[in-house]
Parts: C-alpha cells; sequence; structure tokens
C-alpha cells in the first residue's frame, strides 16, 4: 500500500507542478495587481503614468483573452517547503517537479528558453541539467508540503549584483551598493519591480536569500524588526531615484524591497541583489499527505 | 506629441521624432533578436527579406506551427534590447532600417549612428507581452527557421503601441536623461543620508 501513496502522491505533485507553470504566466497575484494600480493613481510623471496605464491594461487583456502575462516563460524556479511527515522522498518531489514542468511546455505549448550554456542547444523543454532549479525548506512536525513556482524572467535575472562588502564598510555600503544596483539597471529589468536583497552568509548564500526575498508576496514584511527598517528605508530611497516604469523616469522604480538575512563571518559583510520585473509571476499549492491539493495565488 | 506612422518609412519621417513622442505604427513589423543579428553581422549572411526602411523588434515570439513556413502567434512580447546595441550601426548604414523597437534602451554609443543614419529608438513597455499580441494581425513571412524562436519575422501589426520614442536622430535619449537625474540625486540628497 506504501508504494501506491507513493506514486500517487508523486503523479498529484507532477499534476500541480504543470497547473503552477502555466498559471503563474497567465494570472498574477491579487496583491501584484493591487500594488500596480495603487502606482499609476500615485504616479505623477507624464510617461511614467502613460506606462502604468499600459502595465494594467495588459494584465486585463491577459485575462480576457487567457493569455500569458509576458512572453518570456523564464526559468522554472520552484520553492518547496516540505513537512517532515510528508510521505514522498525529496528525490520524487524532485522528478514530479521536472516532468510537470516538461508537460506544461509541451502540452500548452509554451516556449522553451533552456539551453546548454556553453553549445547554447536547446532542450525543448523547460528542462535541463539543474533545472528547474528547487530551494529547499524542511519543516519539522508536518505532513505537508508547498510548492511555489516562480518563473523566473530572464530580463531581471540579468540584473543580478554580488558584492563581497567588508564589515568596515558597514550597512551605509549595503544601502549604496543595493541603490547604486538598481540604477543602474535602469529600465532593463522592466521596473517597477519587487528588488530582493540578500545580506550575510557567503557569496552563494547571499544570492540565494536574494532569490528567496524577491518570492515574497508585494506586501510582505521581514518578521526582524531591524531587517524590516532595512527594507523600509530603501524602499524609500529607491523611489526617491526617479528611475521610474521602464527606466523612463517617474515616481515608482520599486514596488517592494524585500531583503534576507543569514548569519556570516566576522571578516565577511556580502550582499546581493536579485531584482524581479513588474510581472512577478508567482503561484502555489498546498499539497497535503492524503493528496489533496488547495491551489493558493496569494502565497 | 503623437505620431501615427506606417512601416515601411523613410529618413524624413523617423527624423521628426523627439524623445518623449508617443508612436503608434500600422503596417509591418519586422522581429530580430540576438541570433538573427550575428548571423547577419558576424557570419555576414544577406537577411532573406529587406530591412529598407523597416521598423524592426527585439523579439523571440510563442507561436504555434500551422504548415510549412506558417505560424500562428500565440504570445508576443518584446526583449531587452541593451545586449543588441552593437547591430545599430550595420541596421541603420547598411539596411537602412528606420525604427528599432525593444525595451530598457540601446546603450548610449547607439545615439550617434542613429543620428548620422537617421533612425530611432521606440520604447515598448517591456512584459506587456498579452496587449502586444492582439495588436499583431498576422504572422506574414518567416525566414531562418533554423533559428527558432529568433528567426526573422514579419509581422502585420494594427494600431502597435503605445511606443515612446526614447533616443532620437538629434542625439537626445531618455534613458540618458533619467540616468543623469538619477546619478545627480544619489550624489546630492541620497547617499548622505544613508
Amino acid at each position: 500500500m506504501a508504494i501506491d501513496i507513493t506514486t500517487d502522491l508523486q503523479q498529484t505533485v507532477e499534476d500541480a507542478s504543470a497547473h503552477l507553470y502555466v498559471w503563474a504566466l497567465k494570472d498574477i497575484p491579487q496583491d501584484l495587481r493591487d500594488a500596480l494600480r495603487a502606482a499609476m493613481e500615485r504616479e505623477t510623471h507624464k510617461v511614467g503614468k502613460r506606462i502604468l496605464e499600459t502595465i494594467n491594461t495588459n494584465v486585463s487583456v491577459a485575462d480576457e483573452t487567457k493569455n500569458l502575462v509576458c512572453q518570456d516563460t523564464g526559468l522554472a524556479v520552484y520553492y518547496v517547503r516540505l513537512g517532515e511527515h510528508f510521505p514522498l522522498h525529496p528525490a520524487r518531489i524532485e522528478q514530479a517537479l521536472r516532468e510537470g514542468t516538461r508537460r506544461a511546455t509541451l502540452e500548452h505549448p509554451l516556449r522553451s528558453n533552456t539551453v546548454h550554456t556553453l553549445t547554447r542547444v536547446a532542450t525543448g523543454d523547460n528542462t535541463g541539467y539543474r533545472i528547474p532549479h528547487i530551494h529547499w525548506e524542511f519543516v519539522p512536525d508536518w505532513d505537508g508540503l508547498d510548492v511555489k513556482c516562480i518563473p523566473k524572467g530572464s530580463g531581471s535575472e540579468n540584473m543580478s549584483f554580488l558584492k563581497m562588502l567588508v564589515p568596515a564598510d558597514g550597512v551605509a555600503a549595503i544601502k549604496r551598493f543595493v541603490l547604486d544596483s538598481i540604477v543602474g539597471a535602469g529600465g532593463k529589468p522592466c521596473p517597477p519591480g519587487i528588488v530582493g536583497v540578500g545580506i550575510g552568509g557567503s557569496a552563494d548564500l547571499a544570492m540565494h536569500l536574494a532569490k528567496e526575498a524577491i518570492a515574497r508576496p508585494v506586501d510582505d514584511v521581514n518578521p526582524d524588526p531591524d531587517v524590516a527598517q532595512l527594507e523600509r528605508e530603501l524602499f524609500e530611497l529607491l523611489n526617491e531615484t526617479g528611475i521610474g516604469p521602464m527606466g523612463l523616469g517617474g515616481d515608482t522604480t520599486v514596488l517592494s524591497v524585500h531583503v534576507e538575512q543569514a548569519h556570516t563571518h566576522i571578516t565577511l559583510n556580502p550582499v546581493a541583489v536579485n531584482y524581479q520585473c513588474w510581472a512577478a509571476r508567482r503561484a502555489s499549492a498546498h499539497i497535503h499527505a492524503d493528496g489533496t491539493v488547495d491551489f493558493d495565488r496569494e502565497a | 506629441m503623437h505620431h501615427e506612422i506606417t512601416f515601411p518609412t523613410d529618413e524624413a519621417t523617423v527624423r521628426e521624432l523627439r524623445a518623449g513622442d508617443t508612436v503608434t505604427i500600422q503596417g509591418h513589423i519586422i522581429g530580430i533578436r540576438d541570433a538573427t543579428q550575428i548571423r547577419i553581422f558576424d557570419r555576414g549572411q544577406e537577411p532573406p527579406m529587406s530591412l529598407e526602411g523597416a521598423a524592426l523588434l527585439h523579439t523571440a515570439p510563442n507561436v504555434r506551427k500551422l504548415g510549412e513556413g506558417r505560424y500562428e502567434p500565440m504570445c508576443i512580447g518584446t526583449t531587452t534590447s541593451a545586449r543588441m546595441s552593437r547591430f545599430t550601426e550595420g541596421l541603420v548604414r547598411d539596411h537602412h532600417a528606420r525604427a528599432i523597437i525593444g525595451k530598457g534602451g540601446l546603450l548610449p554609443e547607439a545615439l550617434e549612428p542613429l543620428g548620422k543614419h537617421g533612425g530611432v529608438y521606440l520604447a515598448i513597455v517591456g512584459g506587456a507581452a498579452a496587449l502586444e499580441t492582439t495588436q499583431i494581425e498576422e504572422i506574414e513571412q518567416v525566414e531562418w527557421e533554423d533559428l527558432m524562436p529568433e528567426c526573422l519575422w514579419k509581422f502585420r501589426v494594427r494600431d502597435f503601441g503605445p511606443l515612446i520614442v526614447g533616443m532620437d536622430t538629434h542625439g537626445e535619449s531618455l534613458y540618458e536623461n533619467v540616468q543623469v537625474e538619477a546619478r545627480k540625486r544619489l550624489e546630492e540628497t541620497i547617499y548622505s543620508r544613508l
């Protein structure tokens, strides 16, 4: 019986993943819709306002025509929270997410973007070696599985930045690096979006945390009050730069700034920036141990 | 100021445009991307469709194949232009393309060939692909299908836009203006408060 349950659950996770990938591309979350609408209403710059109007129109057109919000179907990234007692091994969850991504791409069909990095030969199904990329979090005393799918667009991903600051540079240098990165990126990452900042850890962990940060809902605030304060300050300062929607000037340069942190070495002060475009696609599924699934656009 | 232009067009028409103006396009647009331009300029292959007077769009569309050389548009959007900046001179000088449509802007060095040979950069709203797709009536011609999806695409469009003149033939770039202003704000009012 145990084998049957495992097999069915793997199929359930695969089906959920195939659904999430397409759903995320078509139906952006309500918190993002609200933020884009509020930005349009607030914007005082003429060109910026026009661009935000077009963005909001585009979201409605995607709803009406059941089309993708943006043509870039992205690189498949999943965020998985796995309970200790969920009856399917991570190795099988990984297989299911890969197969779900492949099926969604071929069955819809979606544009496939995934290529070999050296030969640039396409795989044709949005999977590849080490792709999809999965972020894992393991949760004790729980038997559930949460899967969040983020098809990550390349225009924003190309605007990723890492700097190994030194401790004597302090927090001021962290803020300056984020400001310089976002100003330098200009219109290329499709602003106004979500800025993810990872601080601490090691070089790879800082960037990993920046990527975790862009996956949070627009209005989400870090529970650590010191980190939340940094989020607020960066948000206000970035919107003073005037980069504006699509880098053509305006009051709204970012919709949100999320910071994630880890402890670090006495010698280190790493900071990483990962950008998420205005079309910050994400969709989630809560999968229960009995195989039932609750889809959730807002998680 | 708003302009409605039918492409292909001539040099005089695009020289009238000023950074900050808005444009709606009728007629035809040709889709190109990295691989297409690498083949034209780095491999020296003549493009199998004329770019004379053309509006070029930085795109790699989602399409469904209907038959031999026939495709239906599914979702057509626009990619980041900056990484294709180095092809600007060849496009306007040798092929007489008159407009490059993309997002995020070309690098500042593209201003010189645009001004000298008569071409403009038109900014589209990046990511707004669902809307853009409704403005494309038909894919009329596809060449270099082996580069899929980075082929040469000829689209017939209707009311394509809104586009904003991001870089004009008079040496003005909205992107540069915004960058200069942002750096001034950083130096004068922001860095001191960190």
